[in-house]
């Protein structure tokens, strides 16, 4: 009887190797998954996982396998993470990573390691020059776009002088170096806050006050900026002055912001009522499946499986093509929800940016809606540092 | 001098705020010998709690008051069932077993609210802001807190000093056998004022949790402040965890809005603001190490057992 049993066991064994099994395309994806910013890494895991729903769960014709890694939000810990994701979960593709300080500590070791790496969020300035890298691409933006779209719109609006207030770390630093380039009136004064760790505003609100500006512009990505809004608002400033935002207000903090958030322009190159046919599906999709709204971020992790997807397909899944997948990823051949874009030398998107504002609908649910387009077709100032091109 | 004005402001609100935290933390350190790592615990599940009460009762008031109860019991409940065990114990296990108690909860309040935190609006009366002197108008809310902060060190003052109740606290601090010995139920007495600090760590966290966010570990940053003030203030000593709580919060304030200005002249923005923060975090410290070196024992030492 236990021979009997040995050889079934050893049958079921070779029925069950390789020989039938398809190598899956291993993912790796790193976001934040526990603290305050959680809200945000749910909500790019749910549209990954959706975007894999909407591709039969398989790419290239191979089965997709996904791993998810928590990052804490800090950098060491990223690192840390891909670094496990490459050696032992030996991934093909990484993708995932909200923060530009969590980006930045972790390129190196995709790129010694040949893994390609697709940013669904963070493009620090940095990696879109001096450090831009074959193995990385972007389907979000350069960190300096989306400000320099706000800045542009506030020339629009004659608005002469301006307060800057962020967080201090290289995103903070980069969103409000961007709105400089374009901004053409008078920066009153900057003010750089602890990241992430400071969320009393109180001090630096009673020095923009003190400056007496046309406008306030902020960068408060997550919980943050519902703080800001929140003391913004208590302060009595929202009648005094307004406030100009990029990445502060979005489908994961308007449910917090609410009537704060009317009237508080933001700059986003998507924006959930976008008229294309791949977006439709994708915010449709995500409704139905979480009860809930899409954000940005999960528009660009949605892409960030679309671009994937193209590069597996465009070697028929044979994974070792690695100048194959990259020039397929190039082409930006792929549907995308914001639309078509194309890549740039530094394989940052060169894509148009919209004006948004919240609404509240006549249930009393909030949301986003496009106002208007700000910038078409704009590169980020850095490519020229990009040694790379093709 | 507008300006110094409403940034003093902004320190004596945001020291009064460490106060109620540390109020708390120095009881129970100070009299029951106890290091409560988990008391910034306490702050986050006053705020959760308050912002659920506010959200089922629509009064901000009503929901403030039956969070502060729920807090009250469930410190006596922790202390019961946890705490007590750890008395005897040297200040090693205390740390590691309240340590405990810190990733409990959190994992906790993740289980019943979720990771995304909670908002607790507050109502409109209190959302407005006043006008102190002309040009220079506040936050209501703000002022709320330096009020009912200053009513709390009152009354806290007068229970320990004036009352039967503070009479016993103190006696019992000081040796705790020759009181048992009276015929006091030294026991009940530890429980009850374990759940005043839970209380006053609520207090803290419900009205933080309007200006912030409620989130998971929210007390966590603030406790490292709120060890600073016991320290500087004496341990166990009302009078000096409010005046080194009060020293903190404008300390604290004052060099993160003015000395960044101050070194902008020789540095850039960014790196300004960077060395600027680290300069008014480290001035705490120095601060916290001259008390030390200085008075060991605190600004106001509380009177020692004498074994």
């Amino acid at each position: 009887m236990k021979t009997v049993a040995l050889g079934l066991a050893v049958l079921l064994t070779l029925v069950a190797s390789p020989l039938t099994a398809q190598t899956p395309v291993r993912v790796g994806f790193v976001g934040t998954f526990s603290g305050p910013t959680a809200v945000i890494g749910n909500d790019i895991r749910d549209s990954f996982e959706l975007a894999l729903d909407h591709l039969g769960r398989k790419m290239g014709g191979l089965p997709v396998e996904v791993f998810y890694e928590d990052d804490q939000q800090k950098p060491e810990i990223g690192r840390q993470k891909t670094q496990k994701l490459i050696e032992s979960n030996r991934v093909n593709f990484l993708t995932g990573y909200l923060w530009s300080n969590v980006l930045l500590a972790s390129l190196k070791v995709a790129v010694d390691s040949q893994t390609f790496l697709v940013s669904a969020n963070a493009g620090p300035s940095q990696i879109a020059g001096e450090l831009c890298s074959p193995f990385f691409f972007s389907t979000s933006w350069q960190n300096d776009q989306t400000p320099q779209a706000m800045g542009e719109y506030l020339n629009q609006r004659g608005v002469k002088t301006l307060f800057l207030i962020g967080p201090n770390y290289a995103a903070g630093k980069d969103m409000l170096a961007g709105v400089k380039l374009t901004y053409k009136g008078t920066v009153l004064g900057e003010e750089y806050t602890k990241w992430p760790d400071q969320l009393d505003f109180s001090t630096e609100l009673s020095k923009a006050r003190a400056a007496k500006p046309d406008a306030i512009y902020v960068f408060y990505p997550g919980a943050s900026g519902v703080q800001f809004l929140t003391q913004y608002g208590q302060a009595g400033l929202k009648d005094q002055i307004p406030l100009y935002t990029v990445f502060t207000i979005d489908e994961t903090t308007l449910p917090l912001q609410k009537d704060l958030a009317l009237g508080v322009p933001g700059a986003q190159e998507w924006v959930n009522d976008l008229p294309v046919a791949a977006n439709v599906k994708f915010v449709a999709g995500y409704r139905a499946k979480y009860h809930r709204s899409p954000s940005f971020y999960g528009a660009q992790a949605y892409d960030a499986a679309g671009l994937i997807n193209s590069a597996v397909e465009s070697v028929d899944g044979d994974l070792t093509k690695k100048d194959a997948m990259r020039a397929a990823m190039r082409k930006a051949n792929y549907a995308s929800v914001r639309g078509p874009y194309r890549y740039g030398n530094n394989h940052f998107p060169i894509e148009n940016f919209y004006l948004q504002e919240t609404i509240k609908r006549p249930d009393g649910s909030y949301g986003l809606r496009t106002v208007a387009t700000i910038l078409k077709d704009s590169q980020d100032s850095f490519h020229d540092k990009c040694p790379m091109k093709w | 001098m507008l300006l110094l004005l409403e940034q003093c402001l902004n320190g004596l609100q945001y020291g009064l705020l460490l106060f109620l935290l540390s109020a708390g933390l120095t009881l129970v350190f100070g009299i029951m010998d106890l290091v409560n790592l988990a008391h910034g615990s306490l702050y986050m599940l006053g705020a959760y709690f308050a912002a659920t009460f506010c959200a089922l009762t629509g009064s901000f008031v009503t929901g403030a008051v039956l969070a502060l109860l729920a807090m009250v019991l469930l410190g006596i409940a922790l202390e019961i069932v946890a705490l007590r065990r750890l008395y005897g114990r040297d200040h090693l296990a205390q740390v590691l077993g309240t340590f405990g108690l810190i990733l409990f909860f959190n994992e906790l309040v993740r289980l019943v609210w979720g990771p995304a935190g909670l908002s607790l609006p507050l109502p409109g009366w209190l959302s407005t802001h006043v006008e102190i002197v002309p040009g220079l108008s506040y936050p209501t809310y703000r002022l709320t807190i330096i009020g009912v902060s200053l009513l709390v060190a009152a009354v806290l003052y007068g229970l320990i000093m004036r009352t039967r109740l503070g009479m016993l606290i103190r006696a019992g601090a000081t040796n705790r056998d020759m009181v048992m010995a009276l015929g006091v139920d030294v026991k009940r007495l530890y429980t009850l004022l374990f759940g005043l600090g839970a209380a006053l760590a609520a207090l803290a966290g419900l009205m933080q949790a309007p200006i912030l966010t409620v989130q998971i570990g929210m007390g966590e940053n603030i406790l490292i402040l709120a060890f600073v003030v016991i320290v500087i203030g004496g341990i166990g000593s009302i009078r000096g965890a409010l005046l080194a709580a009060i020293l903190i919060g404008v300390l604290d304030t004052l060099g993160r809005a003015f000395l960044p200005d101050i070194l902008r002249l020789i540095l850039s923005p960014t790196a300004a603001a960077t060395v600027g923060r680290a300069l008014s975090s480290m001035l705490i410290y120095v601060v916290m190490a001259a008390v030390l070196i200085l008075r060991p024992e605190g600004l106001f030492p509380v009177a020692r057992r004498c074994a």
